[in-house]
């Protein structure tokens, strides 16, 4: 039993930690979000730094790594609300690779060349994976993808469909799509992804993939999520400590200490079930345990995303709800991370059937 | 990162598992399963067995008794006990007093008491909470007049905890009123519950229960040897004892049992979506409070600091999981049911109420993460 970071790991956060410090606060996020909604200059340097490459095999050039070795990376991301499609990117090019072993995209990923992303959401379907009705036929693809994260820079798409045999994944160029672009309730570019006889590559290993992609995603999120919630305590903390009323500092008015006591019990709690989460998602074993384990872990970090993010902008007063404060975009971010990829109500319902 | 325990440590948690099945004696696992009352009897009972073996005291030294395991084994072996269903370890001699001398008492003291808590041959209760002195128990009056070579203690103090069982209580007491800091008048003393001018009087909680008691004192003589550490230094013994390891605070072993527990008293129940969801949302709560302990506990181990706040943060969850739990357990019984253990199940509600509000209640154990840890 233990809970540090090994030499790689810790050597990969304080990296990308390094870089969002110096390129990404909040004032450059601020200019990238009312811009294109990505930077290709960020783009390039998670590539260089090895985040393309960390979740793919040696064959293809990558590092071989797991949730657990970018938990670190994703807390960073949480705390400065990188809002480039990263997790979509890792979610695509696994599934790929065990898919499609062969595929000469991935080298292309690893590189940072190929952008990917993973569409799997339809409307109507909510959170449930099954509920697909993009159809695929003789290797065609016809329907509709929604809210696909990334989809407006992506130029291939891994799609969730139903074919002959069932729930598979196919791997569809994005030249074959028509995109329809939106942004999310959290500044991220979106789109909705229209297909229409789609050429696409069938990629083996079906709906236990399709699974298993996404509570790999979950996990990801979880320790993204503590991220955010780590800067939404601290940022609050400061607050309490820096804003005078009645004379003194609020942090002195014991109905606030223990709400804020109260936030970062739950910012614990959630840690340990997204540390629960990651380690669950990389050991291969039994398939059950590891959604019971991460639709726990999606439960508590919901419920502490709800939780911290209400209570830190109620603290802040006005000031929260100002666009000009970041704690006002964490909230919109821990607000899409209670449901992305399931809400509360869904994993309780999975956690159960358990 | 590794959640898992390592072979070492999961061979040492079977060992311990095994140990107790075989030696926790089945009548008392059963009183302690079905909710019942356990006697004095009971509790030194159990107490001895694991003196006898050497593990009624782990975290004493080893020259005391103590068994010299790690923190790790030392959470284990205490969740292991939970598990079980193995009645309390009462702690106010384990691991309040015994502590307290082995850090502030003198030789003398030590080789007196130190043996006979060990052994369970006193038994122990803890002299703090007065009627107007709770939370704020640098406010307390119990006053100890020095007259020669022993004090005179006057005054009251309450909520008890098993002072009627109890042959000896340490108590905070007022040594001088005239201090200008509250706290530095305050001294840590041993008195034997026989001592003429002692008066022990029931409380009866809202359960029906008999556990804590008013302690009158009435011109009671205390030997001045039986004073720890130096007068007025109470107040220095009293912090020490908050900060003490207690890692086992969050109770989970034994939340874990009551939840296997709930999941089959409630099974009638599975089918219904609300209460899955409930039980659901206790056991993730629970989950996540094991990790927390477990990452605070590797925490210690690496950089050899005391746990500090995080004790009160386990206390919170732990305590609040624990009336979860309860509260769970009262609304699977049958309304109509009035056989023993519905009535044994709907007391324990009431009783448990009480888990957050003593040992300091939650109010405090969040004031004190606001000043340690949050700096306010």
């Amino acid at each position: 039993m233990n809970f540090d970071y090994n030499e790689e790991q810790q050597l990969l956060a304080d990296s990308v930690r390094r870089y969002l410090a110096k390129s990404y606060d909040f004032e450059a996020r601020r200019k990238i979000v009312a811009a294109e909604g990505w930077s290709t200059d960020a783009w390039k340097q998670f590539a260089e730094i090895g985040l393309t490459g960390l979740p793919l095999g040696t064959d293809h050039g990558g590092f071989g790594g797991g949730a657990v070795d970018l938990i670190g990376v994703m807390e960073a991301f949480g705390e400065a609300l990188v809002v480039e499609p990263y997790v979509p990117l890792v979610l695509a090019a696994r599934a790929l690779e065990r898919g499609a072993k062969s595929s000469p995209l991935l080298s292309s990923v690893v590189e940072g060349r190929a952008r990917l992303a993973f569409a799997h959401t339809e409307k109507g379907a909510r959170y449930a994976l099954d509920a697909v009705q993009t159809r695929a036929k003789e290797s065609r693809l016809s329907g509709e993808k929604s809210a696909v994260i990334g989809a407006p820079i992506a130029e291939h798409f891994v799609v969730s469909a139903r074919g002959e045999d069932g729930i598979g994944l196919y791997l569809v160029d994005r030249a074959a799509t028509e995109v329809k672009p939106q942004r999310t309730l959290d500044e991220r570019l979106a789109g909705d992804v229209v297909l229409r006889e789609a050429p696409a590559h069938k990629l083996s290993g079906g709906a236990a993939l399709l699974e298993e992609t996404v509570d790999f995603a979950t996990a990801l999120l979880c320790a993204e999520a503590v991220g955010a919630l780590q800067f939404a305590c601290d940022t609050t903390l400061e607050y309490l400590k820096t804003r005078k009323q009645f004379g003194v500092p609020i942090g002195t008015f014991q109905a606030l200490q223990h709400r804020i006591v109260d936030m970062y019990i739950s910012l614990e709690q959630a840690r340990s079930m997204a540390c629960l989460a990651a380690s669950r998602a990389d050991s291969a074993g039994d398939a059950r345990e590891r959604a019971r384990a991460i639709s726990a872990a999606k439960i508590r970090v919901a419920d502490a995303a709800r939780h911290v993010s209400q209570e830190a902008v109620q603290l802040h007063g006005g000031m929260g709800m100002s666009e000009e404060l970041k704690i006002s975009h964490t909230f919109r971010r821990l607000t899409v991370l209670a449901r992305e990829y399931g809400d509360v109500d869904h994993h309780l319902a999975r956690y159960a059937a358990l | 990162m590794d959640l898992n325990y390592s072979a070492e440590e999961l061979e040492f948690r079977d060992e311990v598992r095994a140990w107790l099945g075989a030696n926790l004696p089945a009548e008392l696992r059963e009183e302690v399963e079905s909710y019942a009352h356990l006697s004095k009897d009971d509790l030194l009972r159990w107490h001895r067995i694991l003196a006898k073996k050497g593990w009624v005291a782990p975290a004493w030294p080893r020259e005391w008794g103590g068994t010299g395991w790690n923190v790790v084994q030392r959470y284990l072996f205490e969740e292991e006990l939970g598990y079980a269903g193995s009645p309390p370890l009462i702690p106010f001699g384990l691991s309040m007093c015994g502590p307290v001398l082995l850090r502030f008492g003198s030789d003398a003291q030590k080789k007196r008491f130190l043996p006979r808590i060990y052994n369970g041959e006193d038994f122990w209760c803890q002299g703090y909470s007065e009627p107007g002195s709770g939370s704020d128990l640098a406010s307390l009056k119990t006053s100890a007049v020095r007259k020669g070579d022993h004090y005179v203690v006057n005054g009251q103090k309450i909520w008890t905890t098993l002072a009627h069982y109890a042959d000896w209580i340490f108590c905070l007491v007022r040594s001088d009123s005239g201090t200008s800091k509250r706290q530095e008048g305050i001294s840590f003393l041993l008195i034997d519950m026989r001592t003429p001018g002692i008066t022990v009087r029931p409380l009866i909680l809202m359960d029906g229960a008999h556990e804590v008691n008013e302690v009158f004192f009435d011109d009671v003589k205390v030997p001045a040897e039986n004073l720890v550490f130096e007068e007025g230094k109470g107040w220095t013994v009293a912090k020490y004892l908050l900060g003490y390891e207690r890692m086992n605070t969050g109770r989970i072993g034994e939340s874990k049992r009551q939840l296997a527990y709930l999941k089959r008293y409630g099974e009638h129940l599975m089918g219904d979506t609300r209460w899955r969801d409930r039980l659901s949302r206790l056991e993730v709560e629970l989950t996540a409070l094991e990790i927390t302990n477990l990452r605070f506990l590797d925490r210690m181990r690496r950089t050899g600091q005391p746990p500090g706040a995080d004790v009160s943060m386990l206390k919170i969850k732990g305590t609040e999981i624990q009336q979860e739990l309860t509260e769970l357990m009262m609304d699977a019984t049958d309304p109509a049911a009035s056989d023993p253990l519905s009535v044994a199940v709907r007391k324990r509600y009431l009783s448990m109420r009480k888990t957050t509000i003593y040992a300091g209640s939650n109010e405090i154990q969040r004031n004190i993460i606001a000043k340690s840890t949050l700096g306010l």
